[in-house]
């Protein structure tokens, strides 16, 4: 019965998908562009769901728990994302870019670290866990990457006082440029608005296909600098400390029992150690084999949504909205939040935003959402159509698997999730990406700033279980204290 | 609504109920309480956070313990483990 239920749960949901996305079509062929970012985000929605793949659990599972499943899943992935977005490189089918480089990277990262810890999932596991019922996460996905993140760009007062002189020096001086140029006068008025254009945007922007290229990349270059020496090297080498470090020690112990049980001599030698490494890639196949296909699907994405800007003869989704008439959809200089890959928290931000304007706040007088992203209509957002596509994939995923299941949050896990979320929306603004566009689209594409803030994931994830370490062990004791 | 329990049922056997739980509460609970108690003994924890079995199948696994009785019913999971 309850599997009967389940079904028809997950073809109703996709039945509905399917009627919007044609809605959409039937009311303007530039849909499309918004209808691909729906369908790849129920398909990430999916896979998600099924790998249990959540980048919070790939260091904390591996410092709480001394399990790598997650860390290796992760790794598969970017291997495999990280050639398709060379191919795609290679034919100028690619809609990457770098971001700018700089200290900022890890210290946003460990910010975001421990608050993905605390919630119990990063930005993309959080929308996933919301497909399966939980809503400890949807409120991490409200108040921290919806609310959390809007406020954040937008206050000013004392924060701008903080901001250090050169900085200001350098936004006005920007500002005036643009000016000069464009005509356009940008708002500069949060604190965010002059880190952003008065430190951020003079940080070098570039991949190690540049670098190694001398500024002028061909094919060779992105297999080798961007794909080799940035994704699939790393990659590798943090597989072999993983396996060094957490599952050699038992995976050897077991080889030598297995080899005295047959009467050999318990030496063992590099076979072994392969054979070590693949018993941990394919510990859990789930996760593994979805890492394949998170990977592979990515790529995809970014050459659909190339194509689609090829079709249409736009570099952003900001024109097509534009075409149709809407035009206080877009921002300053008729943009729209449209990464063109997979991409999680900007679009949360939007929707914050959104909801803060109906009250009255203004969200349109910082950089932001005013000169970059736009604030367009929810239901023309196609980024945001992309992560409620991962919320159905994964509330279909769970149904069709008997896994969905309503949960309302204790007291003690809404701190969890609200102090999570925010420190997970604050950790994501001033890298301008979190989990996904920050570490793993850029560490695939040739951005060493992906490894950076990373790195700061990871540092944050260790501050964070050490945290919870602490207090599960409070409760335990709590619990034990009669016996 | 989350709320941990960790009862003896008897003196080698152990029920924990984690349900409400996201990660990592319960991957952590089923490690500490595991720690808590002796080789031999019986340790039933239920939950109902899907993404934590994975993790905890592996931790078990990798810690030498047994899994005795594996099963879902109604979004819950219940793992029936042996501390080895």
């Amino acid at each position: 019965m309850e599997e009967k239920r389940n079904t028809m749960w997950a073809f109703l949901i996709t039945g509905v998908l399917v009627l919007i996305s044609l809605l959409y079509w039937a009311a303007d062929t530039y849909y499309m562009y918004l209808i691909v970012y729906i369908w790849f985000g129920y398909a990430y929605g999916m896979m998600l769901q099924y790998g249990r793949f959540c980048f919070a659990s790939a260091s904390r599972d591996l410092f709480a728990a001394g399990v790598p499943r997650m860390a290796v899943g992760i790794l598969v992935a970017l291997i495999f994302f990280s050639v398709v977005q060379a191919i795609l490189e290679s034919v100028n089918m690619s809609t990457f870019h770098a971001a700018p480089f700089g200290i900022h990277m890890l210290i946003s990262g460990s910010v975001f670290g421990v608050g993905m810890v605390l919630a119990g999932g990063c930005a993309s596991g959080s929308l996933y866990k919301v497909g399966e019922g939980n809503m400890t996460s949807l409120l991490a996905v409200i108040f921290g990457l919806c609310l959390g993140q809007a406020i954040f760009v937008d206050v000013g007062g004392i924060f701008n006082n903080l901001m250090p002189q050169s900085w200001v020096d350098k936004a006005m001086q920007t500002a005036a440029a643009i000016k000069a140029g464009s005509g356009v006068e940008i708002p500069i008025n949060s604190w965010f608005d002059h880190y952003l254009v008065g430190y951020v945007w003079h940080k070098p922007q570039f991949t190690i296909a540049k670098l190694i290229s001398g500024g002028h990349p061909s094919n060779i270059h992105y297999f080798v600098g961007n794909a080799l020496i940035n994704s699939i090297i790393p990659a590798l080498l943090i597989m072999c400390i993983i396996y060094y470090f957490f599952p050699r020690k038992v995976f050897m112990k077991r080889k030598k029992k297995a080899m005295k049980k047959e009467g050999l001599e318990p030496n063992t030698g590099l076979s072994d150690e392969f054979a070590g490494m693949w018993s941990m890639i394919t510990a859990s196949k789930r996760t593994s084999l979805m890492g394949v296909l998170v990977g592979i699907t990515a790529g995809l994405h970014i050459l659909t949504m190339a194509g689609m800007q090829q079709k249409f003869g736009v570099k952003n989704f900001g024109t097509l909205l534009q075409r149709m008439g809407h035009f206080s959809d877009v921002s300053l200089k008729g943009t729209v939040f449209d990464p063109g890959y997979w991409y999680i928290t900007s679009q949360e931000g939007q929707v914050g935003a959104w909801i803060l304007e109906k009250f009255g706040w203004n969200m349109h007088d910082n950089m932001f959402f005013g000169y970059v992203n736009g604030l367009p209509e929810l239901w023309r957002n196609p980024a945001l159509w992309m992560s409620l596509g991962i919320i159905l994939g994964a509330m279909v995923m769970a149904r069709l698997n008997n896994e969905y299941k309503f949960k309302i949050p204790s007291l003690e896990l809404v701190i969890w999730g609200f102090s999570g979320g925010l420190l997970m929306g604050f950790g994501s603004r001033p890298s301008l990406g979190c989990n996904i566009g920050g570490f793993f689209i850029r560490a695939a594409g040739g951005d060493p700033n992906g490894w950076v803030y990373g790195t700061g994931m990871v540092v944050g994830a260790f501050f964070g279980v050490k945290f919870l370490n602490w207090w599960t062990e409070r409760q335990m004791q709590k619990e034990m204290a009669d016996f | 609504m989350a709320d941990v329990k960790f009862d003896k049922i008897s003196d080698t056997e152990y029920n924990l109920d984690v349900c409400g739980f996201v990660c990592p509460h319960p991957q952590l609970y089923t490690k500490k309480s595991l720690e808590k108690i002796n080789e031999g003994d019986i340790l039933n924890v239920t939950f109902d956070n899907p993404s934590s079995k994975e993790t905890i199948v592996q931790m078990i696994d990798s810690a030498g313990h047994d899994i005795l009785d594996d099963s879902t019913e109604g979004g819950k999971i219940k793992l029936r483990i042996e501390k080895g």
